[in-house]
């Protein structure tokens, strides 16, 4: 008798689905690994996806900005996962848009950083760890999520997408940026971790009282409140909590647009 | 802090997804914006972030912008895409998508409404029963949602009045019947000010049904679809040194180690050696839901796209499918259009064979048309190139068809409603008089002869040489020119690329009809591309021969004998086939013939003695004892 699925066994499912159509669809292809909990979860994903080894690049777009703990983590695991990593640079922020509010502004730098690694590597598929519980704008995001020559997300203006069914545009200079983790929410990916023993960044544990719950750039990113210590705190904390994850992002904060003309410019 | 594991994480139940759906401005997004605040379901902050943006505007709190995060959203008051959110009403598990209403975003309400399991369907009783509300409705029906919770919203506009609600009620109902669709329950509400949202309203005390939130938790959970026959569709094939696995998700039924299962439209049988684990080891055996890694033994062709079942459970299969469609692009869907079908992962060519019936929205009624109107339904049968391996619609999933474009865009969702009747009933005919008995009574086989090459090349010439001397042999042969053809069966064909694979269509199918009836039919057509080609030669099946009239550009320009070269490069015949038109030489043709060096003779001579080898009937009974068709060989002997 085959033991019901659980919700956890549904999630990982569909997501190793949505990696092997991507695969399938799009050459070449890549995964961006900015260390955090959801890519830690996307690569486990892909490594049970493919039978061990993930058969294309990971990329970090590396703000400069990281915690130290992250690179650690980044060399360690890279060689112990044999992943293909590669590293791309951004561009210093006086070259983005003045407009944007000082975080957001600070932010968009990575999208500069990652509209550069698509080019160079002319790729036709990212893959991304954005979650729809995370943030209102991701939350109308699609599984493939087409971007025209420019990167941009065209959000009024997006394809039907049913039935397990995905579009992957053919013009030049497109790409899709593909979601297998949108349907998670924050709670799930920790439970996620604790099943699979899932290695993280030690950041997420409480230390004099504070965690990180989310994990951008050192100076636009701040550590919350909080005691849990282990994977099981964490989701312990998860289930009776009431603040969003995003609240110690600085760039989410700072006008009801900020993060909606991040995202349309290309940013996560 | 030392906490226990939470029991939800050892095991829980997916969440059921509901989507909320009705016309525009009849309050969907204002629904849940208070379904989530009055269930405790807002996160901090969000609630004071909505009342801000709704006084930056000018207005009172807007609980819709709980969901509409877009600026142009807000801004215009008006939902553009799906949201989805999690939401727990007494530790169950949901998540509510929220739709848009608007015509223009159909495709988005689909995209948020497809994977639902119970649909939520909003009704300002001031207005009543509007178009979308008929749409949706319809939608609900063809995509397979089965449970729906009519709401009767803004019943504080007018007065909570008992008489006039019911007289919505009583209209929704009428629109409902006829889709099969029962409504679970049927409230009035008032989402703006929270009656019979989570809270029973003293205002409509007369409403002895449930409220919006017992409602929501007297829905039955989603059923997993592991009854059922196995069906696995193959996404990939990977290899790992010597071994090979096949991937993909089981979309019903179960495997196991040690099964033999059937492969795709040829059925090849294998045996499941193994199913691949990483890092968990093998497992014995996997159910619906799952993505899985089988090995297969003996090594048999497997590609992306075929079919696994259990041989004792093959699904349907057939050329011509009855589909129930919604229409998607913003143009009208027309009769002979051609489209790709995916289903799960295979891909199949289909062209719009027939409309059979177009629903009017306004009452839901169906009637005959030649088109589908943009954001339209109706039953259309279409015809694929070769054999669709299906089994019929299913809430739960199968027959799950999606049209798709040459551009890849997905332009309507088909579900496969089953066999269309058509070439089906034909085929008895055929049987009375067999290929193999006209033959037989003959001394030769009816067959096509497709003669392609470019203009020019000969083929017109050869064509009439040869049928001449078959003739005069005592053999029926006919040519079929393309050029004759369009001042009559495909005068109405101009020379668009669909135009074309039109006519060389209607030709394939008049050749065969000619064939079956025991003649030899010569088809002199430029028919320039490989596709095309491969088109005819499904349609005669083993009729059919392919011959090039190969002759270089150069020379037939220099021929010309119809002044068309000429008028090519003067510009004035745009898209002409070999001067600004592509021709695409046959790869493996059944015969080549080089007319730029063999003189007209020599190349009759050769077609005539190709033609005289195909057509010598392959009377098996008699030439190796083997019985092909006992039909036959008793008319031969009488
Ligand atoms: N008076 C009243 N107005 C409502 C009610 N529900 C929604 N509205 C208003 O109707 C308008 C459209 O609501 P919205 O939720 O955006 O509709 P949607 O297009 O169906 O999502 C908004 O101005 C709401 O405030 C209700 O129960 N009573
Ligand atoms: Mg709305």
């Amino acid at each position: 008798m085959i033991p019901d699925m659980t919700d956890l066994d549904h999630l990982e499912s569909q997501s190793i689905f949505i990696l092997r159509e991507a695969y399938h669809r799009l050459k070449p292809l890549a995964m961006l690994w900015s260390l955090g909990k959801d890519s830690n979860v996307c690569v486990w994903l892909a490594r049970k996806a493919f039978l061990g080894q993930v058969p294309f690049p990971v990329m970090h777009v590396d703000t400069g900005k990281k915690f130290p703990e992250m690179y650690a983590f980044r060399e360690r695991y890279a060689k112990e996962w044999g992943l293909d990593l590669i590293i791309g640079t951004c561009p210093p922020v006086e070259e983005i848009d003045p407009s944007l509010p000082p975080a957001a502004r600070s932010a968009a730098r990575k999208t500069a950083g990652l509209a550069t690694l698509i080019e160079r590597h002319r790729l036709a598929g990212v893959i991304a760890g954005i979650r729809r519980d995370e943030q209102a704008t991701r939350a109308k995001e699609r599984v493939f999520s087409p971007r025209g020559a420019s990167h941009r997300w065209d959000v009024r203006n997006q394809p039907p997408e049913f039935w397990d069914q995905f579009v992957t545009p053919i013009e030049d200079g497109a790409h899709v940026r593909v979601h297998p983790l949108l349907a998670w929410r924050e709670v799930d990916i920790w439970r996620y971790i604790a099943r699979e023993n899932i290695p993280v960044v030690d950041l997420y544990f409480s230390r004099d009282g504070k965690r990180y719950r989310s994990l951008g750039d050192q100076d636009i990113t701040s550590p919350v409140a909080s005691e849990a210590g282990s994977v099981e705190e964490i989701i312990a904390e998860l289930y009776a909590t009431r603040e969003p994850e995003r609240a110690g992002r600085a760039m989410d904060h700072e006008s009801e647009d900020a993060f909606e003309r991040l995202r349309v410019a290309g940013y996560l | 802090m030392n906490v226990p594991l939470d029991p939800a994480l050892a095991a829980a139940e997916m969440p059921t997804p509901i989507v909320i759906v009705g016309h525009v401005d009849h309050g969907k997004s204002t629904l849940i914006g208070r379904l989530l605040h009055d269930t405790d379901n807002l996160l901090a902050g969000k609630l004071d972030a909505a009342r801000l943006s709704s006084e930056k505007r000018g207005l009172g709190i807007e609980w819709s912008f709980l969901l509409d995060s877009l600026q142009a959203e807000r801004d215009q008051g008006v939902t553009i895409d799906a949201t989805r959110l999690p939401f727990t009403l007494d530790g169950r598990g949901f998540v509510i998508v929220d739709a848009p209403g608007h015509r223009q975003f159909l495709r988005n309400m689909i995209t948020g409404a497809a994977g639902a399991s119970a649909a939520v369907l909003v009704v300002d009783v001031t207005e009543g029963v509007r178009d979308q509300t008929r749409r949706h409705a319809m939608l609900l029906r063809l995509i397979g949602v089965a449970e729906v919770i009519v709401v009767l919203n803004k019943a504080d506009l007018l007065g909570f009045d008992r008489a006039r609600i019911d007289a919505v009620a009583a209209h929704l109902t009428a629109l409902l019947a006829p889709l099969d669709i029962t409504p679970r329950a049927v409230i009035p509400v008032s989402a703006r000010h929270g009656d019979n949202i989570a809270a029973r309203s003293s205002h409509l005390a007369w409403h002895t049904g449930p409220t919006l939130i017992e409602a929501l938790a007297a829905l039955p959970r989603p059923l997993p679809a592991v009854s059922g026959p196995l069906r696995l569709s193959v996404q990939d094939v990977y290899r790992q040194g010597e071994r090979r696995f096949v991937v993909g998700r089981i979309e019903s039924g179960r495997l196991a180690v040690g099964d033999t299962v059937a492969i795709g439209a040829a059925g090849h049988r294998a045996t499941i050696t193994a199913i691949a684990g990483w890092p968990t080891p093998p497992a014995q055996s996997a159910g619906a839901g799952q993505s899985v890694a089988l090995e297969l033994a003996p090594e048999v062709v497997v590609a992306r796209g075929d079919l696994l079942y259990h041989p004792s459970a093959a699904p349907l299969r057939a050329r011509r499918l009855a589909t129930r469609i919604f229409w998607l692009r913003q143009e009208p869907l027309r009769l002979g259009e051609s489209f790709q079908l995916r289903l799960a992962t295979a891909e199949y060519k289909v062209r719009v064979s027939a409309i059979e019936r177009v629903v009017r929205i306004d009452d839901l009624s169906a009637e005959a048309g030649t088109e589908v109107p943009p954001e339209g339904f109706a039953d259309i049968t279409l015809t694929a190139a070769e054999e669709v391996l299906f089994d019929p619609f299913r809430p739960e999933g199968g027959g799950r068809g999606v049209l798709v474009d040459g551009h890849q865009h997905i332009v309507g969702g088909a579900p496969i409603l089953g066999v269309a009747a058509g070439r089906e009933h034909v085929f008895p005919l055929d049987a009375a008089v067999s290929h193999t008995a006209r033959a037989a009574a003959k001394g030769y086989r009816g067959a096509v002869f497709w003669l392609t090459g470019l203009p020019g090349a000969g083929k017109s010439t050869l064509a009439r040489q040869a049928e001449q001397r078959l003739f005069a042999d005592g053999i029926d042969a006919v040519v079929l020119d393309g050029d004759t053809l369009r001042t009559g069966l495909n005068a109405d064909l101009g020379f668009s690329p669909r135009e074309r694979e039109e006519n060389v269509r209607r030709t394939a199918e008049v050749a065969r009809l000619m064939a079956e009836a025991g003649l030899v039919v010569i088809v002199a057509l430029i028919s320039p591309q490989a596709a095309m080609r491969a088109e005819a030669r499904r349609v005669g099946g083993d009729l059919f021969h392919e011959i090039h009239i190969a002759a270089d550009v150069a020379t037939c320009e220099a021929r010309d004998p119809k002044g068309l070269y000429a008028k090519a490069r003067a510009g004035t015949l745009p898209g002409f086939t070999g001067i600004d038109g592509s021709y695409e030489a046959p790869a493996a043709p059944d015969l080549r013939l080089d007319t730029g060096r063999l003189s007209v003779g020599v190349a009759a001579e050769a077609l005539i003695a190709f033609i005289a080898e195909a057509i010598a009937p392959k009377d098996t009974a008699a030439a190796d004892g083997t019985a092909v068709d006992n039909g036959a060989a008793a008319l031969a002997r009488l």
